[in-house]
């Protein structure tokens, strides 16, 4: 339709982004004007405070990681580059893409997936979830519901049984072991139509 | 050169005759009787023939609908179970939270239902027109000569009937207002204000059907209805009498107030009484409890919301404990778009996209009265009316408050959700500790 390609020429490129994500360009075309709809002053970028106007993102308990994802190297300003190579994560994986062998993973691999899942545990980026990360966590998913006690003894659990080195932490390589038989896939992925 | 101007000037007076005349005969005669003539359906089924044009996309992604214990129950199973098969918190659990955010991120549902509904098809009218940019020229001559008639003809004639319409009403309810109370004022009343409301109703031929009219308000209730613009009072009134509830404005809205109180009791709120939730309370009780008076008119959603879903209804007029009849009223959005984004339109402004629309074609039904029932709370009561407009008007329940459209998430939103994962997991710890 002629809407598409007027709005993909807007956008300053677009095939580079499509060969990196894997967005279609009508999926392209439409992140582009969602990505304009939350801009709501023009600024040409996002930033946090964009996100924390979509209201059903803000009764998300844990909104704030989410926005951090996006924000993640600590700039307060996102182009619509940075906005799509985030989204693509959430991209269904593609089981029939054949695999180069020197090529790098697709953004929606499970193993990317997991990762994304992994820093919105580990807010120090140190590359563990530390007992006390995982108690904030549960603390914003439970808040008043549960004692303190039970976070803990939920916390204490967790740890106990993917923790397999003893540190007392859950590195990236326990936790995906953790992992292993959950349909990644279809938690961690959007429905994108046309 | 004077006969000129004198020729001009009878041309001017006749035409000026003529076009009145027929007016009067076609439009204000039957408005007054409550007759019509199937002029307006052959010119709605004319239009229906025009409206069918290209399909335009709706939402960007399909969204998951399984609600949160589902999800939870589906990943217990497929899983790294644990041998107490009971609900336990997995490092999974976050996904759950994680692709509701992100998805909301994609696309909300908030942000949709105040922007005016996306058309399945263009129906000529620019305003509905996102999508599309040039298409065909073929379709550009049709919107040239849409533009055409509806601001060259349609419109003047809408226009000069509004005037009519408010002018005599302005006019007949003053008249009556000095006529002692009594039986005969109320019939008068009635009279004048449906005579009136009709000619306003041509004035945007609108075409309302009614439906289930045995459930129509009585006296000594709340009428309640989902409010999509201001004219939805219009609609109502031009079918039953009613109180009206309002803030007292100036200007020519203000002398339209003044006229039709000295008819019949309508409730004008000053400003300031408005914050004082007791004394409108109070107000509208009084009002209910005298059984002569017409019932009030209210839109408890507080706000104007674009036809696709009725939002949370604020519980004041459900506190009062009479009988609430509800309304639901439903436009056609291919004539016309009736929904009034206020913080984008003025009113004039707005006013002008009606009269120059097609036509404003809708439904209302009436639903049969209820009333708070033993151990129901006013906002229990208030979902409960909601629920049932929603569903006989075909429009989607939300949960959302109307003040959403300017105001942030309340905190309680948030506990909820809170909530519901909490009962997932200690729910299933309590089982496991019983067995």
């Amino acid at each position: 339709m002629g809407s598409t390609s007027s709005t993909l020429s807007k956008i300053p490129n677009a095939d580079e982004l499509i060969q990196e994500t894997g967005f279609t360009s009508a999926h392209l075309a439409r992140l582009f004007e969602r990505f304009e709809a939350l801009d709501k002053d023009k600024k040409g970028y996002l930033s946090p405070q964009d996100f924390e106007a979509i209201k059903e993102l803000a009764l998300n308990p844990i909104c704030d990681r989410i926005i951090g994802a996006f924000f993640s190297s600590g700039q307060e300003m996102l182009d619509f580059s940075s906005f799509v190579r985030i989204l693509a994560h959430f991209r269904p994986i593609d089981n029939n893409r054949t695999k180069e062998p020197n090529s790098p993973d697709p953004i929606n691999s499970r193993i990317n997936k997991l990762k994304f899942a992994f820093q919105l545990y580990d807010q120090d980026k140190d590359g563990k979830i530390s007992r006390n990360e995982l108690l904030q966590v549960l603390r914003a998913m439970l808040e008043k519901q549960v004692t303190e006690e039970q976070l803990e003894s939920i916390a204490d659990r967790t740890i106990q049984e993917a923790d397999l080195d003893r540190d007392d932490a859950i590195s990236f390589e326990e936790f995906r072991k953790s992992l292993e038989k959950v349909n990644i896939d279809h938690k961690m992925s959007i429905r994108f139509l046309r | 050169m004077f006969l000129f101007d004198n020729l001009l000037c009878m041309l001017l007076g006749i035409s000026f005759t003529v076009w009145f005349t027929l007016l009067l005969v076609f439009i204000i005669v039957p408005a007054v009787f409550g007759v019509s003539f199937g002029i307006l359906s052959v010119y709605i089924c004319t239009c229906l023939l025009f409206l069918t044009v290209l399909l335009s996309p709706s939402g960007i992604i399909a969204k998951e609908l399984a609600s949160l214990e589902q999800e939870m129950q589906e990943m217990r199973r497929s899983g790294s179970g644990s041998a107490l098969g009971g609900a336990e918190f997995e490092m999974s659990d976050i996904f759950h939270f994680c692709r509701r955010g992100v998805e909301s991120i994609v696309d909300d549902e908030v942000t949709k239902r105040f922007t005016a509904e996306e058309l399945e098809s263009w129906n000529l009218l620019t305003r509905s027109n996102y999508n599309f940019n040039h298409i065909s020229t073929r379709l550009t001559v049709l919107w040239g000569l849409g533009v055409l008639i509806r601001y060259g003809i349609l419109l003047p004639l809408r226009v000069t009937l509004a005037f009519t319409g408010v002018g005599l009403l302005v006019f007949l309810t003053s008249l009556i207002g000095l006529l002692p109370n009594g039986g005969m004022k109320s019939f008068l009343s009635e009279k004048a204000h449906l005579m009136c409301y009709r000619i306003c109703v041509r004035a945007l031929t609108a075409i309302i059907t009614y439906h289930d009219s045995e459930n129509k308000p009585k006296n000594g209730g709340i009428c309640v209805a989902n409010h999509t613009s201001p004219i939805d009072v219009i609609i109502l009134s031009s079918d039953g009498c009613y109180a009206m509830v309002g803030q007292v404005h100036g200007g020519l809205m203000g002398v339209i107030q003044r006229a039709m109180v000295k008819a019949c009791p309508h409730i004008w709120f000053e400003r300031s009484e408005v914050k004082d939730r007791h004394l409108v309370a109070k107000r509208l009780s009084d009002h209910v409890a005298d059984k002569t008076k017409l019932p009030i008119l209210i839109f408890p959603e507080g706000t104007c919301i674009n036809n696709t879903s009725v939002m949370m209804f604020k519980k004041g007029s459900f506190e009062i404990g009479c009988t609430v009849y509800p309304v639901a009223i439903k436009y056609d959005p291919r004539f016309g778009d009736a929904f009034w984004n206020s913080s984008k339109f003025g009113m004039v402004n707005y006013l002008l996209h009606m009269m120059s629309s097609w036509a404003i074609v809708c439904s209302v039904w009436y639903l049969p009265p209820m009333s708070r029932e033993e151990g129901e709370d006013a906002v229990q009561f208030a979902n409960r009316v909601k629920a049932a407009i929603a569903r006989k008007g075909g429009l989607a329940d939300l949960l959302w408050d109307g003040g959403l459209k300017r105001d942030k998430v309340k905190e309680v939103f948030k506990e909820e959700q809170q909530k519901l994962y909490s009962k997932v997991l200690v729910g299933g710890a309590e089982d496991r500790s019983r067995s």
